[in-house]
């Protein structure tokens, strides 16, 4: 069988559009060599050819972990769950009202008030809870307060996001209903939306627990309290086998907690 | 005739959580000792607080007349760091996650490629990305190639494993039907799955970009290069004009990432 002439052989795109598509591919392409050099200009490539090596060592002196050191680890271990803990409910303490101010179905002015708490919710979001911590050591001083109150002021950003956009997405119908009984706007809220982002709510607070928990045992590296200070400790020092305890440790509190959260959540959606 | 109940004068909702009263007293109890336990572990140095409370009106004074010239230069090398550090590490990521996601779902995959894949993934998730850059810095050298092999590590996890999972949830009967007409295994991969995940990929991989440039800023802490490094060095001087800008600055591409990527997943999808 051979193709006819006049029939168009069948393509996918027309040629203009496989012409951009390659160009698109050949910027991408350009791009990530040009930062790949731009990003390598300083790099002494005699440390990156000599990483085997160093890993071997660094291996070499993890293992076997340091098991006789989990004595000291208790206690920071204890501080980094109430870090986690604390934080997240200072995080949504804060995030409830936020959302509700946030949601276009709920605030009181869609003008003033929805921009700054917009504003709010980025700014909470774009800056890590270890540059959170950073600042607040500063200011503060080390301790467990300035990890508690980076960790809340991360969390805001996430859980009012996610709160305000369940909050934009309920059944209106639900809201008519309770306010045509003469309810006030508490009652309003109290009655028609709450019990319908309660679930949402509680989804969303114990999966930033989960984050928190993960974020929360590097907080030390700055000073904010937690297992992060025994890691920096053991960094410093030299002392590759109780930072790998270290690892294990925060290893085991990780999968602990995100198996908590995932019933959690199984249980409550 | 029986007499009529009285109708009941109040209402009290029913609980919605824990819907055993003794359970839900004995979880609220829980949570009472654990919330004063933890609350005692804080220690809280007022005088200390009270001292910072100088330096964080300090802070805010330099947050809000950010001070961009006087470190111009060190602001400019760490933004340039940062950037092609997020961009090399996303495509290399994205490169390299495919594969894995590919064999690490279970319609595609033989049992032993499926759990290697599965593996990889899990490690690649289990430890953040600080902890992987403090150990990657000790084997490459400070600088941006720890940064960029990071973020690059720490994409693959969820890249794959997202991947992986929308691979999973495929159309079968397109398989089915591209198998019929005696593809082979890439043919089906390519003419089958590709044409269903490609959109949900891009826009994994621009979601995957907007993370990487946040977590850039952080682990410059830990000297992988970067924003972070900057951010360290002007927090470390009392710099706090400075800091602020850098901070302003990290929120004003956070935020233009973020709308350009929902705007091009909007695009694409």
């Amino acid at each position: 069988m051979t193709n006819q002439p006049s029939t168009p052989v069948w393509q996918y795109r027309s040629s203009k559009q496989t012409l951009l598509g390659w160009l698109g591919w050949f910027l991408l392409v350009a791009l990530t060599v040009f930062c790949w050099q731009l990003m390598n200009e300083n790099t002494i490539w005699a440390f990156v050819s000599d990483a085997p090596d160093q890993a071997a060592d660094i291996g070499g002196r993890m293992f076997p972990p340091a098991w006789g050191y989990i004595d000291q680890l208790w206690k920071p271990l204890w501080d980094t769950l109430n870090i986690a803990t604390l934080g997240t409910l200072i995080g949504v303490a804060v995030a409830v009202p936020v959302a509700f101010l946030a949601a276009n179905n709920t605030t009181p002015s869609r003008r003033f008030v929805r921009p700054l708490a917009l504003l709010l919710i980025v700014t909470s979001r774009s800056i890590n809870s270890l540059i959170w911590a950073l600042l607040l050591v500063a200011v503060i001083g080390p301790g467990l307060l300035a990890g508690v109150i980076a960790i809340g002021l991360r969390s805001i950003g996430f859980i009012a996001k996610l709160l305000y956009e369940a909050i934009e997405e309920i059944d209106f119908s639900q809201v008519e209903a309770v306010r045509a009984t003469g309810a006030s706007g508490a009652q309003v809220i109290d009655y028609a939306i709450v019990p319908q982002i309660l679930p949402a709510f509680w989804g969303i607070s114990v999966f930033r627990w989960d984050i928190n928990i993960r974020e929360s045992t590097i907080l030390g590296l700055v000073g904010a309290g937690g297992l992060g200070i025994q890691l920096s400790a053991s960094l410093a020092t030299l002392a590759w086998n109780q930072v790998a305890m270290i690892f294990v440790v925060i290893l085991g509190t990780v999968i602990i907690s995100e198996w908590v959260s995932a019933r959690v959540r199984q249980a409550v959606i | 005739m029986q007499t009529p109940q009285p109708y009941p004068a109040r209402w009290k909702r029913p609980p919605v959580l824990f819907t055993h009263t003794g359970w839900r007293r004995a979880i609220y109890a829980g949570a009472l000792v654990y919330l004063v336990l933890a609350m005692q572990s804080i220690e809280i140095d007022w005088q200390r607080v009270y001292l910072g409370l100088d330096r964080g009106w300090k802070f805010v004074e330099g947050f809000l007349t950010p001070d961009f010239t006087t470190r111009w230069r060190d602001i400019s090398e760490g933004l340039i760091e940062s950037l092609t550090m997020t961009i090399t590490s996303t495509v290399a990521g994205v490169l390299v996650s495919v594969p894995i996601g590919i064999g690490a779902a279970r319609n595609l995959a033989p049992m032993p490629v499926y759990l290697a894949c599965r593996g990889i993934i899990t490690l690649s998730r289990s430890f953040q990305e600080i902890i992987i850059a403090i150990l990657l810095v000790a084997m490459f050298g400070f600088g941006p190639f720890a940064g960029f092999l990071t973020l690059a590590f720490a994409s693959i996890g969820f890249l794959s494993k997202l991947l992986a999972e929308d691979i999973e949830a495929c159309d079968r009967s397109q398989i089915e039907a591209i198998r019929a007409t005696g593809a082979s295994w890439w043919q089906v991969v390519n003419y089958a799955v590709q044409p269903q995940v490609m959109p949900r990929l891009v826009g994994l991989s621009l979601y995957r970009l907007d993370i990487n440039f946040r977590e850039s800023a952080v682990i410059g802490i830990v000297g992988a290069g970067g924003i972070g490094a900057t951010l360290n060095t002007a927090i470390d001087r009392y710099e706090y004009d400075s800091a602020g800008a850098i901070l302003i600055i990290i929120i004003a591409i956070v935020l233009v990432v973020e709308y350009s990527s929902s705007y091009i997943r909007r695009w694409v999808q």
